[in-house]
């Protein structure tokens, strides 16, 4: 079905209320199942061994000693693996290079970050195999590393990829460079705006890499058949990509690839793209045995994408009235080893909420001696956000305007032009400002040393491929086979919620699964706050479908026209009794006569949604400054935002709550650590502090619904917008606390004490 | 390599396992015995996901070994409900939306009840700071705060 349906509005008796999770119970008790919790009989235990240094070409890997080892089964190294030409492909909202893919898998001629495979053993256990590594001899002829955005850009830089020249400058450079792309978006004539300006603020900003922190770490298990068929399963984000790209990688048909997908323990983008997962098929080829990989917490931290650290400058101008007359920043993403940093997505949501003439936005995505990056909540955004919404506040102060007012004065509306592309549709940013202001957070009294901060975000969300097959059972109930991955925001309960509503059933009468890669057609990754958007767009669709055939059916056994017969209450009624009367039939009795009406009774949809509505927040928070120690403790803090509608309140509630805490903890503490040899200092989560308990205050959430015209029930989507303004309204609050601007993140003792003027005592 | 022949009791069941001696309990308890309920987040002590008590004393199980378990009797999230009835805390996570993804629920679970057997009214500040050594990265803690002190209010028959 290629139309998408719109929104109407109507009564609601399942949509927005708060049932109990359907996978609450297998959580609470130990029974559900993650990547690490499956077995198979006669299993390997898979490990990596990975570069110690951050760049050094590989002169030879000797596995002789390894192999000879009592107990190991299978070796595999870059002669394993096909060499890959450059070929795009879109995984999440980062699109891969089958090319850079392979090598980030397992390094070919030169290893590039601290952590970079080189070979993989499968051993009978893990004591064996991690013998087995120590055996390996890899023999290595270390290169100058470069680990910082702005060193890395600089011509005399040490070169990762001999082969790369900067994409999008013309004409082509005459010498490669560590820039993979710069790209450039605006509209307008920035030179004049500035020109109109009574106020101009320009400032530089700088940002580490954090991780995504997922408590799970990578786990899969793979069983390779003598036949050529492969199973795997994995905790992913997205088990058709996960199966395209072990497929490419392997050179494998797709179809003889199984994927399904396990219970997740958080991915918040970082289960986008495939580690192991290669590698445990090409072991368990080899060996003839199923091969089961987990990665270590440090394999997690040194080896699997983090977000870019950066460097951003912005400069705004605006009249003394507040209206801003021009924009323009330059963001600089570290991509990590291999190009493909969320540069792109950054520099789109740079500026867009606010309604601007005159906009400039040049973006470098530049690689660099550090893992690969992968996906963050919202990729991007944070980064170029806290730069663009630290000067917007200082603007505001400068006026003598309330920050909110100022927002209000320029804020993006529909039909505002955004200088990326396309005007945007029905959104909520000024409902969200005007909820933010009425709070009584906002006016709320504040002590000595304490300081208030807001800041806003945008995300796009987007829509993509879907798939569901609804399956009415021979007792009435149904099954939902869904395609995209609850990634735990509870979609598997929002999108039953939908589909109850349409049937007018029960929700406890739907059983939402997730299927593997074999039951239906292909999904896209769980990103983009996609899910119950894109699912659940599907789902309705499949739904209204399988009301098509109950009508149908029923006017067959009822013998009545189908036009009498309408779907009402969760049963087959007539349309108007004074005109054609038939005895009304639930969906249990239909059920039970499927097979004599025309065959089991089913719904499906496979679509690639469109019309995916952006979603807009603005955050308060309050802070306290230790002047003594530099310590910024929270005090309060408010989430309101723009979700669309609610399906399910309470886990909208949670994905503002969670992403708010993920932001504090990018804000105040998270940050990788190299030294000066480019090896990673902190790789673990005692070194590498993400947010405890005791360090949040609660989190109060307002939702606004301003309903996604392009969805049956208004969704827009909500994950990733919450993680975009902590770090910018932490940074407004310390201003506001003590009067002193922070430009580098994170804001942890040492740096914020260094800023009051003091110096950390050690 | 040699194994070592262990004795303890778990879950109120005597079990019997071999184990190597560098193995953990959480490794013993989700290798050995297949209860993969307690989860490995970190194998360092730092995310407390693999929470479990001994002989009645909160421990990260990644930071025992399997030997040190003779003798000893261990609880793990497996033995936390009795038959089908769900304990408060298990019931309270669930209503109070205060679980996602679900990897640290276990720890957080026996964590919490751990709590509660010695402060059966914490304010919200002792919770915080009683779960300080579980990590979630899904929630914010907000609602786990508000299902601990809901579960303790219903036990304390409030």
């Amino acid at each position: 079905m290629s139309d998408m349906l719109k929104y109407e509005e109507r009564e609601l008796k399942v949509v927005g209320t708060r049932p109990l999770r359907p996978d609450g119970v297998d959580k609470v008790t130990g029974r559900a199942r993650y990547g690490a919790d499956y077995n198979l009989p006669g299993q390997l235990i898979g490990k990596v061994l990975r570069s110690p240094h951050a760049h050094a070409r590989i002169k030879a890997i000797d596995i002789s000693a390894a192999l000879a080892l009592p107990g190991v089964k299978a070796v595999v190294t870059r002669d394993d693996f096909a060499e890959m030409p450059n070929e795009f492909a879109s995984a999440g909202e980062l699109t891969v290079n089958y090319r850079a893919v392979t090598r980030n898998m397992m390094a070919r001629e030169k290893v590039l970050y601290d952590g970079h495979p080189v070979a993989a053993v499968a051993a009978v256990s893990e004591s064996v195999a991690r013998a087995a590594l120590a055996l390996i001899k890899v023999e290595y002829e270390v290169l100058p590393h470069v680990i910082d955005v702005v060193e890395a850009m600089r011509p005399d830089a040490p070169l990762l990829h001999e082969e790369q020249y900067t994409e999008g400058v013309k004409p082509k450079p005459d010498r490669p460079s560590n820039i993979a792309k710069r790209l450039e978006y605006g509209h307008g004539d920035v030179a004049a705006g500035f020109a109109k300006a009574d106020v101009i603020v320009e400032r530089e900003f700088n940002t580490k890499p954090v991780h995504q922190g997922y408590i799970e770490p990578q786990a899969c298990l793979a069983s390779y058949s003598e036949d050529g068929q492969a199973e795997l399963w994995t905790c992913t984000q997205g088990h058709f990509v996960f199966r395209a790209q072990c497929a490419k990688l392997l050179q494998m048909d797709v179809s003889k690839i199984r994927v399904t997908p396990t219970e997740i323990g958080g991915g918040f983008g970082g289960k986008n793209n495939v580690y192991n997962e290669p590698l445990a098929i090409a072991l368990s080829r080899k060996s003839n045995r199923p091969v089961k990989m987990v990665m270590t917490r440090e394999e997690v931290f040194r080896a699997t994408g983090p977000t870019p650290g950066a460097n951003v400058k912005v400069k705004i101008g605006c009249t003394l009235g507040g209206r801003i007359t021009a924009a323009q920043a330059e963001v600089n993403f570290q991509a990590g080893a291999f190009p493909g940093s969320p540069v792109n997505q950054a520099s789109m949501c740079a500026f867009t909420r606010y309604d601007l003439a005159n906009v400039r936005v040049v973006g470098h995505d530049v690689t660099v001696n550090r893992p690969k990056v992968a996906a963050y909540r919202a990729p991007g955004a944070p980064i170029v956000v806290f730069g663009v919404e630290s000067v917007i506040d200082e603007l505001s102060k400068k006026l003598g305007l309330d920050p909110i007012e100022f927002r209000l004065k320029n804020a993006a509306k529909e039909g505002t032009q955004t200088y990326y592309g396309p005007k945007l549709s029905r959104i909520g940013y000024i409902e969200t400002l005007e909820a933010a202001r009425a709070h009584p957070h906002y006016s709320a009294p504040l002590g000595p040393n304490q300081g208030r901060g807001v800041a806003t975000g945008f995300w796009f969300n987007i829509g993509n491929e879907t798939t569901c097959a609804l399956n009415l059972q021979p007792d009435g109930t149904l099954t939902l086979n869904l395609g995209t991955i609850d990634v735990a925001g509870g979609s598997r309960a929002s999108l039953s919620m939908m589909v109850a509503e349409e049937l007018g059933i029960a929700l406890e009468r739907v059983r939402p699964i997730i299927g593997d890669t074999s039951t239906l057609g292909f999904n896209f990754v769980t990103a983009g706050s996609r899910s119950t958007f894109a699912s659940g767009m599907a789902g309705v669709i499949a739904a209204r479908q399988m009301i098509e055939t109950l009508r149908a059916r029923v006017a067959k056994i009822r013998e009545v026209p189908l036009e009498a017969v309408a779907w009402k209450n969760g049963r087959a009624e007539p349309v108007d009794a004074r005109v054609v009367k038939f005895e009304p039939m639930s969906l249990a009795e239909i059920a039970a006569m499927a097979g004599r009406t025309g065959g089991p009774i089913a719904g499906h949809a496979e679509i690639n949604a469109q019309g995916a509505g952006p979603g807009f927040g603005a955050h308060i928070v309050d802070v306290e400054v230790d002047r003594e120690t530099g310590a910024v403790k929270i005090l309060r803090y408010t989430v309101v935002q723009d979700v669309g509608k609610a399906i399910h309140p309470a886990y909208v509630e949670g994905q503002m709550q969670g992403g708010a805490a993920q932001g504090i903890g990018w804000a105040l503490n998270e940050e990788y650590v190299y030294g000066a040899d480019g090896v990673l200092q902190n790789p673990g989560f005692l070194d590498y502090r993400v947010p405890v308990a005791s360090d949040l205050p609660r989190i109060d959430t307002v939702i606004v619904e301003v309903p996604n015209p392009n969805h049956p029930y208004g969704v827009r989507g909500c994950g990733e917008v919450p993680i975009i303004s902590p770090m910018a309204a932490i940074a407004n609050a310390i201003e506001n606390a003590v009067g002193v601007r922070l430009y580098a993140q994170p804001f942890s003792p040492p740096h914020v004490l260094e800023a009051l003027g003091g110096t950390a005592k050690r | 390599m040699a194994r070592n022949h262990v004795s303890a009791t778990v879950n109120g069941d005597s079990v019997e396992f071999l184990c190597e001696t560098g193995q953990t309990l959480l490794e013993a308890l989700r290798d050995e015995l297949r209860l993969t309920g307690t989860k490995e987040g970190c194998g360092t002590g730092d995310c407390g996901a693999c929470s479990v008590m001994v002989d009645g004393r909160l421990v990260c199980s990644c930071l025992m070994l399997a030997v040190e378990a003779e003798g000893k009797t261990i609880d793990t999230i497996e033995g936390m409900a009795k038959g089908e009835t769900l304990h408060p805390l298990q019931r309270k996570f669930i209503e109070h939306a205060a679980l996602q993804c679900g990897i640290c629920t276990p720890g957080i679970l026996i964590a919490a009840r751990a709590l509660l057997e010695r402060n059966p009214n914490p304010n919200e500040d002792e919770v915080r700071y009683w779960l300080a050594g579980n990590l979630c990265r899904c929630t914010g803690y907000h609602k786990i705060v508000d299902a601990v002190q809901d579960a303790a209010r219903e036990i304390r028959g409030g």
